[in-house]
């Protein structure tokens, strides 16, 4: 964009040109199949929410209780050293109401997903999950408190989807 | 001094900005550090290193994109590097070719940064959600345009900030884009526009955000003994930092960057810059989104936290304002191949500051610019000073 | 800390998915005129450096050497030689393949660069062993590296 250059390369292609084949190209989906490794913390975390429990690990150096649980406080560096329960309710910390889902198709019915800063763990620790049961996304607001709701028993499988969404508290 | 030789600019190239081009990224790699080689007056033999930047192998759809575009940046049989933080790179393989110069290893380094995102179908949007951790938040669903709207959300909250106050940030940039010959979304655009376009993640609307772009720029550095040789005209890097925090990002609060602040100190330091709204002539914050700019505006304490939306209403970041901000329509405006982008922020400055940014030239006499790149899971500020 | 050894990840506390995505390519300039050559053309081009004399097969839009702007474009011919091979048992997931199947380096005389490519019409495959590009009917060509069928054999 100096003045000095006076033209810029570039062979600009509309997308429906490459859409519907009208110049050559390759075409390559790549096979990734991915086991990942849940490591000591979270294998743990993963248990406990089959319980339906939610956990966190501590860190007697600067005192945090950190959700979702490490077994290092990246603050401190050193190896976390304690475990400790927090509740399944909490506080919207910040949220968006998206129309996309994750392959950015449009949704006629938003998907409200937030960062929840449950009780009892270290202020600003949170988790991100969704909110439901919201007839007007237009209600949600930073601060409502909210609360899990959990898959019944026997359809938990040691998965974050074993919280099926928070539901917001109205006093 | 940091560093054992001072560090200079002495050209830049860049190719158009548009959602597809037909060049291979090795091609428009070429495009760029051609034009920059030629503004510069060398020759490719006169290049002693090189360094590419660009973001992940996921969008060109390339494993190992780095070495896949080697050639066209011009490193046949020569010392290469490739670096990469996400969004971050464009701003941060300029600092990269920064340590090959003024470490006195190299005499010259070309800084080359590319992006063909265009690859990736039907969206490269697909291949950011696996940024997310696979275990705590892929089943959650997340798409990337949510994390942007969650921060911007936090961000409007604490400091009571409208969605009109926002939106004046996209009007600008795409206004300042017009004058720029390589931008793929210039436009006259209203406030109106910005706050009836689709609703994507709310509070992101369309035209909030920037495009995902193809495009390529590149800049020769050279140490000073060099530079005074080949132009009258160097400009110098006379500050970098860079700085990361966690991808824990659910534990921060998300309302302000400091990472940022924490890579705009350390570069403010090297340069010797106390009173940065008053010293600064002209900054490039990255602006992919426009609360963005205004986030990042603040991480960069060219005004308190809060203040940026003032400053945009009042008028201070337009062309003839006293803190000219993305004069040359930013991300906004110009699109967004990551790594390009942030690097045509820095090539920005480069000809602001030499008088050659023609229609988009600020007034004045501005000798002390700053650009900024931001990248990751919400996490990397990469900051650099330049000066005439 | 664990010290199991464990050499199948799914042996582990783990979580299953994978990493989604399609990838449409444009040629490039030089590409898309490359392969446009061969499926209109039937033929092997390459392009030639000015100032090093160097003909780059296959055709790039610059020269790596020296950085000048490659415009003059050669024809290479079909015929060249086995640089190197190698005889493939398994295919790309593992599972073992009806007929080995053999890959080679194909370079062409005065040619900087060559081809990979399959080799048929013979079992017996030898480094240096000339070799000749058979291509599918123009009919078939689609503008892709699989519009040459294999290498064969010259007596």
């Amino acid at each position: 964009m100096s003045v000095k250059i006076k033209n810029f390369p570039g062979e600009e292609l509309e997308t429906k040109v490459i859409k519907e084949g009208k110049i050559p190209t390759e075409r390559c989906r790549p096979k990734a199949k991915f086991a990942w490794s849940a490591g000591i913390a979270i294998s743990r975390f993963l248990d406990e929410l089959k319980n339906g429990k939610i956990i966190a690990t501590t860190c007697s150096k600067c005192g945090r209780i950190m959700v979702p649980p490490r077994i290092y406080c990246e603050k401190c560096y050193a190896p976390t050293d304690g475990w400790a329960y927090v509740k399944d309710t909490g506080v919207v910390n910040t949220f968006s109401v998206s129309f996309l889902a994750a392959d950015a198709t449009r949704l006629k019915e938003p998907i409200i997903v937030a960062i929840i800063n449950l009780d009892g763990a270290s202020e600003g620790m949170g988790i991100v999950h969704r909110i439901e049961e919201v007839p007007d996304w237009k209600e949600v607001k930073i601060g409502m408190k909210v609360k899990a709701v959990w898959k019944p028993p026997r359809e938990r499988t040691g998965s974050i989807t074993d919280i099926k969404y928070f539901k917001l508290m109205r006093e | 001094m940091f560093g054992k030789k001072r560090v200079a600019i002495v050209g830049a190239g860049i190719t158009l900005f548009r959602r597809n081009l037909k060049e291979t990224g090795k091609e428009l790699s070429y495009h760029a550090s051609k034009m920059a080689l030629d503004a510069a007056g060398l020759e490719l033999r006169d290049i002693k290193s090189v360094v590419m930047g660009s973001a992940p192998d996921a969008f060109d759809g390339v494993h190992m994109k780095g070495e896949y575009l080697a050639d066209g940046a011009g490193a046949y049989h020569k010392p290469y590097t490739r670096v990469f933080v996400g969004g971050g790179t464009g701003v941060f393989t300029p600092l990269a070719g920064w340590w090959h110069v003024a470490s006195g290893q190299f005499d010259t380094c070309l800084v080359v940064c590319e992006e063909k995102m265009s690859s990736c179908y039907p969206h490269p949007q697909f291949a950011f959600t696996t940024i997310f951790d696979p275990i705590l938040e892929r089943p959650v669903g997340m798409n990337l345009v949510w994390i942007f709207a969650l921060e911007m959300n936090r961000y409007m909250h604490r400091h009571n900030i409208k969605k009109e106050d926002i939106a004046l940030v996209s009007v600008k940039n795409k206004r300042n884009a017009l004058d720029n010959p390589i931008a793929q979304l210039a436009a006259r655009i209203t406030v109106e526009d910005v706050l009836n376009s689709e609703i994507m993640a709310w509070p992101v609307q369309r035209l909030d955000i920037s495009p995902t772009s193809d495009g390529a720029a590149a800049v020769v550095l050279a140490s000073e003994d060099v530079a005074k040789e080949v132009t009258d005209n160097p400009v110098w890097i006379d500050g970098v930092g860079w700085c990361i925090d966690s991808t824990q990002w659910t534990d921060r609060d998300l309302y302000y960057p400091d990472y940022v602040e924490c890579a705009a100190r350390m570069a403010y330091k090297m340069a010797g810059i106390k009173n940065p709204p008053k010293e600064i002539d002209l900054a490039e914050p990255y602006d992919p989104f426009d609360y963005k700019e205004l986030h990042h505006m603040e991480g960069l304490l060219l005004c308190k936290k809060g203040e940026a939306p003032k400053l945009t209403k009042e008028g201070v970041t337009q062309r003839d304002g006293d803190l000219p901000t993305c004069p040359s329509g930013g991300l906004l405006g110009c699109g967004n191949p990551i790594a390009a982008a942030g690097l045509m922020k820095v090539s920005e400055i480069f000809w602001q500051l030499r008088g050659e940014a023609g229609k988009r030239q600020i007034r004045g006499d501005p000798r002390t610019g700053v650009a900024q790149a931001w990248g990751d899971l919400m996490q990397y500020g990469a900051v650099i000073v330049l000066r005439r | 800390m664990s010290l199991e050894k464990i050499t199948n990840p799914l042996n582990a506390r783990h979580w299953i998915g994978d990493m989604e995505a399609d990838y449409v390519y444009t040629l490039g300039v030089a590409g898309e005129r490359f392969f446009k050559e061969l499926k209109e053309k039937g033929r092997i081009m390459g392009a030639k450096c000015p100032r090093c004399n160097t003909v780059f097969v296959p055709p790039r839009l610059y020269c790596e050497e020296c950085f000048a702007k490659l415009d003059e474009w050669v024809e290479v011919g079909k015929e060249g030689a086995v640089h190197t091979f190698t005889i493939a048992t398994i295919d790309i997931d593992g599972s073992k393949l009806e007929k080995p199947v053999t890959y080679a380096l194909i370079k062409f005389e005065g040619v900087h660069g060559g081809i990979i490519h399959k080799i048929g019409e013979t079992d017996k495959v030898t480094i240096g062993m000339k070799v000749k590009a058979v291509l599918k009917p123009p009919s078939e060509r689609v503008a892709s590296i699989n519009d040459i069928k294999y290498f064969k054999p010259t007596e």
